[in-house]
């Protein structure tokens, strides 16, 4: 699950991460006001969208008072945000963060991710913050250091201490990263978080150390026990279509081709996917159905997938293991019947029973295009997807 | 032969008691693996009956009281995925060589932790978020249907479900039987690993090839592809899904996600494909790539 900035800022905030002072708007009236609060001097316009790239595309602006806070504030909200992560259709901007100007000398980079390889959560810190990591991973790998957290001690102070030094840190500055540091992974692992990026990690003038930007992803499989996490969703930033799938408890991931596919398990939904392009079509989405089958989840998905205007023609792939074919076929018939469906529908099933469920398929008078084999069936979708 | 599971195995299931625990335990005991007992807390003491009436589980509190009174040497996990972190440690600590976790949506905290738990230990964890694993015709352990396996020498190693079965059955209708099919599971972080799981097989006698099914996401493969370019010289084939998913997104499975530009299907098949395994190009032509690869004639 993402968040937005301001949110990751208020989290940390309260762990005891240094951020800039800030408040997050979302009407143009409350922009003044917000800079006033903030000193009436030199603020940051930053618009709030779960993506990166935000300054590049025209979404970040100084102001230099808060009258200017108001213009800058006008322009952002409400505008249509394109940015290498947005795709070209962008994102429509509805809160802005207007927060205090810093006097910036040095930006680093520090980022939490959890090391899949070795299984433990890894600290990462480079001199190169304000620039993308993986640009930085890929041309000067040696200028990321790293320190590896033992989950049962957590992050050690030797640890930071070897960070801050590593980061040209010096005096005082090395005691406040510490400080930094230590919070920045309380907060990781007290709230399940997968990621956490602060970039750019800025040294002031004046010596402070703060996190200007802040990006923190979360565990979904943890959402169940925080509550504080859950309640910062923005269903405006994901699809509407996959916002009502996520209600029904259907994992469905839109995509922009028009054979919808609905499949019982991750691995074989995405194989489907490959499947129809290796045929010549295009999918139109991810979806799962889980080990269910049954007739109401079957007529979940077909609500989602035919809920994008796309959709020339559904592949439906069971591979119907424990639950029987004809069990499945009759909840395809059951939920195509009770929905009117009317795009061409290519049914591929595998398991017990899987002449009785092809049998009932085609007596059923509905427009059922009964498939053997996962080659057959991505074949004439994607023949009738065309027509 | 086999690997882990055998006519031997004397499972012991944890969530005995619950729906999927029952459901699942039926189906095992048909197939013809040993069931032994069952661990519910609070409510040991107790006789699983099963939806027939006929079975006859013992049920007991711990699995350390399981283990010491039936013998128990294997345990599989259905338990909800806020307990089933802890289930799994409890079976490492009562001395279980082997644990299938099959429980989805484990946090990866939690799995991090029950690894560093596990360092060290006899204990090895298959999962979790897995099918299971099976030994046709001699021990099912999981949820996979056993019906569409046949028992041979072609070992199966995958990430996914139903894509296994997929694999599995087709294999199985061109005559090739499989030894041991090992679902490793859809989680970022996994208790037994492509390689584990290949040094394994190569090891065994009776697997003289096998199948890699793996996804987008993560570098398994890729550790795959360098043990199998080291130390394995018996036929692996394979099949990665996920060409077509968008990066970023999470595609079902936890693990099942490209970050940063890593973890592409594209990147996987290239270093298999550098380590000598010929890779399908297409789902459906999974069974019929080993099969060219063997050199056996379809039926």
């Amino acid at each position: 699950m993402k968040i937005h900035e301001y949110q990751a800022k208020q989290i940390l905030g309260r762990y005891g991460v240094a951020v800039p002072r800030g408040e997050v708007i979302s009407r143009v009236e409350e922009a003044r006001v917000a800079a006033e609060r903030l000193g009436g001097g030199t603020v940051v316009v930053k618009a709030q969208i779960h993506a990166g790239g935000r300054g590049k595309g025209g979404g970040v602006k100084l102001a230099r008072n808060s009258a200017e806070a108001e213009k800058v504030a006008g322009d952002i909200l409400g505008m249509t945000l394109v940015t290498h992560q947005t795709g070209p259709e962008g994102r429509v901007v509805r809160k802005v963060l207007i927060e205090e100007g810093l006097d910036v000398a040095r930006e680093l980079y520090l980022g939490l991710v959890i090391d899949r390889a070795i299984g433990c959560p890894v600290f990462m810190a480079s001199n190169e913050g304000g620039v993308e990591i993986e640009v930085v991973a890929a041309q000067h790998p040696e200028k990321i250091l790293k320190e590896s957290i033992d989950p049962g001690v957590g992050f050690q102070a030797f640890q930071a201490r070897k960070l801050a030094f590593g980061l040209g840190l010096e005096g005082v500055q090395v005691t406040e990263a510490v400080k930094f540091f230590a919070a920045l992974y309380r907060a990781f692992e007290g709230t399940d978080a997968s990621l956490t990026e602060i970039n750019p990690f800025v040294v002031t003038r004046d010596g402070r150390l703060l996190a200007l930007d802040a990006k923190m992803n979360f565990d979904d499989n943890a959402l169940f026990r925080h509550r504080e996490i859950r309640e910062l969703r923005d269903l405006d930033e994901e699809d509407p279509l996959e916002v009502k799938a996520s209600n029904s408890g259907l994992n469905y991931i839109r995509l922009d081709g028009n054979v919808g596919c609905m499949v019982n398990g991750a691995g074989l939904a995405m194989a489907t996917m490959d499947i129809i392009q290796y045929a010549g079509g295009r999918p139109a989405n991810f979806l799962d159905v889980g080990g269910g089958a049954s007739e109401e989840q079957v007529r979940k998905g077909f609500e989602i997938i035919l809920g994008d205007p796309n959709v020339r023609a559904v592949l439906i792939n069971i591979f119907g293991g424990i639950m029987r074919c004809d069990i499945v076929a009759n909840g395809v018939v059951g939920a195509a019947k009770s929905l009117g469906i009317k795009v061409p529908v290519v049914v591929r099933l595998e398991g017990t029973n899987v002449e009785l469920g092809q049998k009932i398929l085609r007596e059923s008078e509905l427009n059922f295009t009964v498939a053997n084999g996962m080659k057959d069936a991505a074949e004439k979708v994607v023949s009738l997807a065309r027509h | 032969m086999s690997v882990l599971v055998d006519e031997n195995t004397r499972l012991l299931v944890q969530g005995l008691t619950g729906r999927e625990g029952g459901f699942h335990t039926g189906q095992a005991i048909e197939y013809g693996t040993k069931v032994v007992a069952g661990v519910t807390p609070g409510k040991g003491g107790t006789v699983w009956k099963g939806a027939t009436g006929s079975r006859n589980v013992p049920v007991f509190n711990t699995v350390a009281e399981a283990v010491e009174t039936t013998g128990a040497n294997v345990s599989v996990i259905f338990v909800p995925p806020a307990f089933a972190a802890d289930a799994t440690m409890e079976a490492a600590d009562a001395g279980l060589p082997l644990v299938v976790c099959i429980t989805e949506g484990i946090p990866t905290f939690d799995m991090i932790r029950v690894k560093q738990f596990l360092a060290g230990s006899n204990t090895r964890l298959i999962g979790p978020n897995c099918p299971g694993i099976i030994s046709p015709g001699k021990c099912k352990v999981g949820i996979m249907p056993g019906s569409i396996h046949k028992p041979g020498n072609v070992g199966v190693i995958s990430r996914s479900g139903t894509l296994t079965y997929e694999a599995v059955g087709q294999l199985t209708s061109l005559g090739i039987g499989q030894s041991t099919c090992i679902g490793i599971g859809g989680d970022p972080i996994i208790g037994t690993s492509f390689v584990d799981a290949l040094r394994l097989m190569n090891d065994d006698p009776e697997t003289h090839a096998m199948v890699l099914i793996g996804e987008i996401g993560g570098s398994a493969e890729e550790d795959a592809a360098q043990f199998i370019k080291e130390r394995v010289r018996k036929p692996v084939t394979g099949f990665i899904c996920g060409r077509t998913a968008p990066p970023g997104r999470r595609m079902g499975h936890a693990g099942a996600i490209i970050s940063g530009g890593k973890g592409t299907a594209t990147d996987k098949i290239a270093a298999l494909q550098a380590a000598g395994v010929t890779v399908a190009d297409s789902p459906a032509l999974i069974g019929e790539t080993m099969a060219r690869v063997l050199g056996v004639v379809s039926h």
